[in-house]
């Protein structure tokens, strides 16, 4: 028997090459080094802002549901009739392109066309497209709806392209084999496997386009965006809290919401 | 197996009757809603301006081409100022995020009653207040700049990134947490020896994650005056300089498409 030794054990890091891990450290030192040289930070515009913020957080409190109510609702109205609406159409309208996306579905050409909407419409934020359908549509919820939709073709045609890549293609060979037609094997072999993801994609989508709706309005498309820029305008603080606890009383609503349904349907 | 028979011939069918009704029910539920709603847009539109929309289209494309690249020497300091405000406002969510995180996960968190709704509420109102708003806030508060885009975006992260890692600490292996307390680790060491080392993978895709996203939300606070490229955008857009808003969309389509290569690669490479 050989006698034990004093021997320490170390917690092994995270990254184990310690070239590399040094390396990164000092990347980030440096990075760090020349973002805040190059960040022009008014402190002294940042020291009054803190002695502004105490004024600034008694003027949000208490918050003033009375005074502005009626534009509220409507506010809220709009929001959620943009959130369903740009839901509905963006949906119809991703599911042809997500599934010229699919690589096992389509043909090449086909397939990278399909891809190339989805890139270009998940890039820019709905905002920048709320800023040119605004010109275009002219200012109200119609800019907005057309915005949404388009946000969520990219993002659902993607995650759709993305699922039925997954799907199992034993089932999918099985109702070919019957002699299905391209539409009936659509039917019976790709949409029941992917349908249980996508109802709940579905619904998550719906909870981020009420979300995103707060923020096109804040270029001109409407909802309840349009009412909390005009409350900050016009420095009615206490109605801009009572806006902000609003939307955030709705988005939790909807996602419980959204996630029982979620959960009900996988 | 449900089926119907027509003139004696049986055929399979995918439902039964009443289970087709209740489908067909709902879908017309979802229909007049989706009517509804259309309705009440319709009413606030004003339908000249949507059909006169694709003559107005094809004319702001015409004038956005060629592109006016030597713009493109004023656009390098916005553009590293928007890199600025993603990583350093992802930088910061984190920091704050770790501690919501152990506050908020089940098993870790200090009290249930108490501290872990206050947790899930901070993670909930920072999550659906979106950056461009927070942005409104902050301009007013500590006036227009990358600092106020810095903290929008902190602020705005950090429910996402605590929601996700409170997630990825629920669900460890409590074993190994066990395995530690056995030889008698105080509180901070079970923590550093038996929790930290399972979330760090996790931990360290969700950063990555969210900066992606945090490179694309980056882009648009200017509009509001916080920092970044989006003034450059809300500025050629309102001076009708649509040479350079084509530059500019350029310019984010490309730092957009980078930082998610990148953010991919990484991810690969830990998980």
């Amino acid at each position: 028997m050989t006698t034990p030794t004093q021997r320490s054990w170390k917690l092994q890091p995270f990254i184990k090459n310690p070239t590399l891990r040094w390396t990164l450290w000092v990347l980030t030192a440096i990075y760090l080094v020349l973002a805040f040289g190059t960040m022009e930070i008014n402190w002294d515009r940042v020291a009054e802002g803190v002695t502004r913020s105490q004024r600034f957080l008694a003027a949000f409190f208490p918050p003033d549901f009375i005074s502005r109510w009626d534009s509220i609702v409507e506010g809220i109205y709009e929001s959620l009739w943009m959130a369903v609406t740009s839901t509905v159409v963006g949906i119809l309208l991703s599911i042809p392109v997500g599934l010229g996306a699919a690589r096992n579905l389509s043909f090449r050409p086909i397939y990278l066309f399909c891809r190339g909407i989805l890139a270009v419409s998940r890039t820019f934020p709905e905002v920048i497209l709320a800023i040119f359908f605004v010109k275009l549509f002219g200012f109200g919820p119609f800019a907005g709806f057309m915005a949404l939709s388009i946000g969520t073709i990219g993002f659902y045609g993607k995650l759709l392209a993305e699922d039925i890549e997954d799907m199992d293609p034993v089932q999918a060979e099985a109702i070919r084999a019957t002699g299905a037609s391209w539409l009936q094997w659509l039917n019976y072999s790709v949409q029941p496997q992917v349908m249980p993801r996508m109802i709940g994609l579905g619904m998550y989508r719906l909870d981020i386009n009420f979300r995103e709706s707060a923020v096109v309005g804040i270029v001109g498309g409407g909802g309840i965006g349009a009412t909390l820029l005009t409350s900050f305008d016009r420095y009615e603080f206490d109605s801009a809290a009572a806006i902000l606890l609003v939307i955030i009383g709705i988005v939790m609503l909807v996602e419980y919401s959204s996630g029982y349904i979620r959960k009900k349907v996988q | 197996m449900p089926s119907s028979e027509q003139n004696g011939i049986k055929s399979w069918q995918l439902r039964t009757r009443p289970e087709q009704l209740l489908r067909w029910f709902f879908w017309l539920i979802g229909i007049a809603i989706f009517l509804f709603c259309w309705r009440l847009i319709s009413e606030k539109t004003i339908w000249m301006f949507v059909e006169d929309s694709p003559r107005q289209a094809i004319d702001m494309a015409e004038r956005m081409v060629p592109p006016k690249w030597e713009y493109m020497g004023k656009l390098w300091i916005p553009v590293w100022d928007t890199i600025n405000i993603a990583t350093l406002g992802t930088m910061l969510a984190i920091l704050i995020a770790i501690p919501i995180a152990f506050c908020a996960a089940r098993n870790t968190s200090p009290s249930l009653t108490f501290v872990r709704p206050i947790a899930l509420f901070i993670i909930v109102s920072s999550r659906s207040i979106n950056s461009l708003i927070w942005a409104l806030m902050l301009v007013t508060l500590i006036g227009p700049g990358v600092f106020a885009g810095v903290i929008a975006i902190g602020l705005r992260s950090i429910g996402f990134c605590a929601k996700l890692l409170y997630e990825a600490i629920e669900e460890i292996d409590p074993n190994q947490v066990e395995a530690i307390e056995a030889t008698g680790a105080s509180k901070a060491q079970k923590l550093s020896y038996g929790i930290v080392p399972q979330i760090m993978p996790a931990f360290a895709g969700i950063s990555v994650f969210r900066w992606d996203i945090n490179i694309r939300e980056s882009t648009v606070l200017g509009l509001v005056g916080a920092g970044g490229i989006g003034l450059q955008l809300d500025s050629s857009i309102s001076t009708l300089a649509w040479t350079q808003v084509s530059l500019i969309l350029i310019v984010i389509l490309g730092t957009v498409v980078v930082s998610e290569w990148v953010s991919a690669k990484i991810r690969h490479a830990i998980i």
